[in-house]
């Protein structure tokens, strides 16, 4: 298949998987919370909804911020897809988290504007793990890029299992599930109202929630490279660590942005550190 | 039918404020998020901020401080958009409407689309009374496209 056709089927593929997923999260939890919840259509109802309402910009900044992050995510997807550069990946989709926290920052409304810096702090929390994965990457295929990945005969995960559970912990970070929801929540009221959505409406919202469909697809596409030489057990990977969260989020109730960092920053960098030293000790890779 | 009219009646997010009720009426709207009623089922999620909401649930009476709160969060809130009014205080201002501050129910400080009465209303009811406010907010939204289509030619 060509890389044109492969992109235009990601480009389609990915949103509808994401909104679909995202509604089986909120299917779950309505289960899990002893409700019939919403179908599982809900999230596509949500965006096209959000769509149609009349704009309502503070500035101008925000729809700017609001479609880059859309950008940059669909262009995430694609680069995995494509079995691009991880390296390069991971800033771009690092680009469009900014780009998000500008938007709530270029308001001043202090939700808003406690929500931005929270966001930060989850990003200084899942970005090193990110960082971690790659490099660990790199240890056992000698290159950045994803499709060199493929090119590998045996699955990553028995090189590098730790990254499955710091994976998982990224996409409950990035996903704002409990504990680890410090910016902004899906669930229930919280004292920063929305968080770092707080001030984008309409149009803005739909395009953040549709950047979050192809972050979600990003992240489980992550995980699937763990086990690339079945795709069976990599989709299996992948919604195990989804359905992970999706637990956690359900039995916790938030924490402070002081535990989630220091948590990161001793549990999920230990465990990455770890099993990087292991990589580094048991495998000569040819250079 | 449009797309988005369908989205629209399948995802209202509401918008609970409490004016000055005696909380009755609060925990009856609260309880319509329980396991028991369960409006996630229409999409319903209580969102808590009036910049995503589509529905305005009021409880309680109007004073002269919270009147001001009132306007500017229905000001916040992005058409289409529609409001409920719920519970005796918040449609005449029920036991309350002698008190010296009362302004009396919510009609006059914003329009408001669909009275729910009772002292306090039945989760039900309340339930109901959003769909009928929904439906409102439809009618409204395509009778504005449509007289925008004929006025277009």
């Amino acid at each position: 298949m060509s890389d044109l056709a492969l992109g235009a089927i990601a480009l389609v593929a990915a949103p509808l998987l994401g909104g679909f997923l995202i509604g089986l999260d909120r299917r779950l939890t309505a289960r899990l919370q002893n409700r019939a919840g919403p179908p599982l259509l809900q999230p596509f109802y949500d965006v096209l909804k959000l769509m149609g309402k009349r704009p309502m910009a503070c500035n101008a900044i925000q729809g700017i911020c609001a479609s880059l992050y859309l950008a940059t995510s669909i262009l995430g997807v694609l680069m995995l897809v494509l079995g691009q550069d991880l390296l390069v990946l991971l800033f771009i989709v690092a680009l469009g988290a900014v780009m998000l926290i500008l938007g709530g920052f270029s308001v001043k409304s202090p939700y808003s504007q406690l929500g931005s810096q929270r966001e930060v702090l989850q990003m200084l929390a899942y970005e090193p793990l990110l960082v971690f994965m790659v490099v660990a990457t790199y240890l056992n295929t000698g290159s950045f890029s994803a499709s060199s990945i493929l090119a590998l005969d045996r699955p990553l995960l028995l090189a590098m299992p730790m990254f499955l559970v710091t994976q998982t912990l990224v996409m409950a970070i990035k996903m704002h599930k409990s504990p680890f929801d410090v910016s902004a929540s899906h669930h229930a009221h919280q004292e920063l109202v929305r968080g770092v959505y707080t001030e984008f409406s309409g149009m803005q919202l739909a395009l953040i929630e549709l950047a979050h469909f192809y972050e979600l697809v990003l992240l489980l596409g992550f995980v699937w490279f763990l086990w690339h030489t079945n795709w069976v057990v990599g989709a299996v990977l992948a919604l195990a660590a989804y359905t992970t969260t999706i637990l956690i989020d359900n039995v916790t109730a938030r924490m402070t942005w002081r535990w989630l960092v220091t948590f990161t920053w001793t549990w999920g960098v230990g465990l990455a550190v770890a099993n990087l030293a292991a990589i580094y000790l048991t495998l000569r890779v040819p250079r | 039918m449009g797309i988005f009219s369908k989205a629209r009646l399948r995802s209202p997010w509401i918008l609970h404020f409490d004016a000055g009720a005696c909380n009755g009426c609060d925990i009856e709207v609260i309880a319509c998020l329980t396991p028991v009623y369960d409006v996630e089922r229409f999409g319903m999620i209580n969102i808590g901020n009036p910049k995503h909401a589509d529905i305005l649930l009021v409880t309680g009476t109007c004073n002269r401080r919270n009147a001001r709160v009132l306007r500017n969060l229905y000001d916040q809130m992005a058409e289409p958009k529609a409001v409920v009014a719920i519970g005796a205080c918040a449609l005449s201002g029920g036991v309350f409407h002698e008190c010296y501050n009362v302004l009396g129910g919510v009609e006059g400080i914003i329009p408001v689309d669909v009275w729910v009465p009772g002292c306090a209303p039945k989760p039900e009811a309340i339930i109901e009374g959003a769909v009928m406010a929904l439906q409102r907010m439809e009618e409204r939204a395509s009778g504005r496209r449509a007289s925008k289509e004929a006025e277009d030619g």
